[in-house]
């Protein structure tokens, strides 16, 4: 496992999100409210492109005719079948029971760690005086 | 032993054989005026001033919301604008090239054959049937056609497959499940007719306005009961079909069942047979069994394919329909697309993936290989 530098946190404002390619692997990361989440970018299901998919809330009813929107830019939504992903765990909502999106831990870093390593940045430019995100790969 | 796949062994991706076969891609204009080199200026007006109405309930868009825009995927858009599937350059990249398929069959659902209005529904029919020639199979080697025909007027769908015929870009004459009558009745006659004088096969995609409601207990209130209802209008036109003596009269006619599923078949042709050998003299003109007819004339796409928690199952329901009978397609761009990496979640012998993957395709549309 090693760690990577993928953007700086000023690229994925909150509510954002960016596709890198991490030692070949796409991956898909998510700001909400400030936290990052990493997630594989292809939907267990059938290999869909979550980065493609629409960031949405949950449905909730707990009968016929009642309903509840929550987790509002919480969820992702793959652009194929629809599946639905918590972006902070991977669940599915489908089949929460068997079937994951595959999630990478992803920290932000300080420039001024990261200079001094052990980081591999392969396409970003580290700055000191900034923030950066590593996923561990 | 019955085996259950888990959840992980049924996202391995399986090899597919090489040159590919898609039985069901939806091409899309970038607008409706793509069509306007090919419809005249009375058409033109008319569109422009009253739109096209459709033989339903809702008369400007479709009955129910797909759930995602143009009911397509949201990564298909091409990079230079326009809805998903209008342009050929990234159908090329994002289908084509990616998937390896050697062969596409398009099937335009571009709104035209239930327009209410039908010499509107017949020039928009002609147009399309122009558009796929000019901007799609003449510049891409590997795409076939569909004539679409306004089928509620047969006899003018009729004309349209006698315009086409002998064409090779054509390969299938196109109608939808949800026909006003029953897809058998004599009515439609014609439209058969004219398909065998061609050597066309007569695919029949899953959806259509027939004014009627679109299930046999009236308007169901969700997309998802839509969408299971394919299967059972389907269901209604092959039974109609056989029943009315369509197979008997033209025995080398092929018809493709697009989009409705396939598990159904085995029991209803079961039940069928069943209601036959009972039944019989009520249709004297039937000299086979339903089953027997169903098995010389009929084939069915595998897209959206059922996905049973035990993948296996899916592969009994090929065993008792027959590999022969069954051709991949992904549906392109919509939305529920299956991908041929994917689409078959067990494992199977080389020679069965050749059947389903390519050459079944191959066979029904007289493509040589």
């Amino acid at each position: 496992m090693k760690k990577h530098v993928v953007a700086s946190t000023a690229e994925i404002p909150p509510g954002a999100r960016k596709l890198v390619t991490v030692a070949g692997r796409p991956i898909v990361i998510f700001n909400l409210d400030g936290n990052f989440f990493g997630l594989f970018n292809r939907c267990p299901h059938n290999g869909g492109s979550l980065a493609d998919g629409i960031v949405t809330g949950l449905v909730r009813s707990t009968e016929p005719g009642t309903y509840t929107y929550c987790r509002r830019g919480e969820v992702v939504r793959c652009p194929w079948h629809g599946w639905e992903f918590d972006i902070r765990t991977g669940q599915s909502f489908c089949r929460p029971g068997d079937l994951k999106a595959r999630q990478f831990n992803i920290e932000v870093a300080d420039g001024r760690d990261i200079v001094e390593g052990p980081y591999v940045a392969e396409t970003v430019s580290v700055r000191t005086e900034d923030n950066y995100i590593v996923v561990e790969v | 032993m019955t085996v259950v796949l888990t959840s992980a062994a049924r996202q391995e991706a399986q090899p597919v054989i090489s040159g590919v076969a898609d039985c069901d891609i939806h091409p899309s204009v970038k607008s409706m005026a793509d069509l306007h080199p090919w419809l005249s200026s009375k058409w033109i007006e008319h569109f422009k001033s009253y739109g096209s109405l459709r033989n339903q309930h809702y008369v400007t868009g479709a009955a129910y919301h797909k759930s995602q825009p143009n009911a397509s995927r949201r990564d298909a858009y091409p990079p230079e604008g326009g809805p998903q599937a209008s342009s050929l350059a990234f159908m090329k990249q994002q289908l084509l090239d990616s998937h390896g398929i050697a062969l596409g069959i398009l099937n335009p659902l571009v709104p035209s054959q239930g327009v209410r209005n039908l010499d509107h529904s017949a020039a928009l029919c002609r147009a399309i049937n122009h558009w796929q020639v000019e901007c799609w199979t003449s510049k891409e080697a590997r795409l076939r056609a569909s004539i679409v025909v306004p089928y509620e007027d047969p006899e003018a769908s009729a004309a349209e497959i006698r315009f086409w015929a002998g064409n090779a870009s054509f390969v299938q004459v196109l109608m939808l499940s949800r026909t006003s009558f029953p897809t058998g009745n004599k009515r439609y006659w014609p439209i058969y007719d004219a398909a065998a004088e061609a050597g066309l096969p007569v695919g029949i995609h899953a959806f259509g306005n027939s004014g009627l409601p679109i299930t046999s207990a009236g308007w169901p209130s969700y997309y998802m009961e839509d969408m299971v209802a394919h299967a059972q209008s389907s269901q209604a036109g092959l039974v109609s079909l056989v029943i009315e003596g369509v197979f008997e009269r033209w025995p080398a006619l092929k018809f493709v069942l697009i989009e409705s599923g396939f598990s159904w078949a085995p029991s209803l042709i079961w039940r069928l047979d069943r209601n036959w050998r009972t039944l019989r003299s009520e249709v004297p003109h039937l000299k086979m069994s339903p089953g027997e007819y169903i098995r010389r004339n009929v084939w069915w796409t595998s897209q959206p394919i059922d996905e049973p928690e035990n993948a296996t199952h899916v592969s009994d329901i090929f065993d008792w329909l027959g590999w022969d009978r069954i051709m991949f397609s992904t549906d392109y761009p919509h939305w529920d697309f299956d991908d041929p990496a994917r689409v078959l979640a067990f494992r199977t012998s080389a020679e069965k993936r050749q059947q389903f993957f390519r050459g079944n395709a191959h066979h029904v549309y007289g493509v040589a290989a």
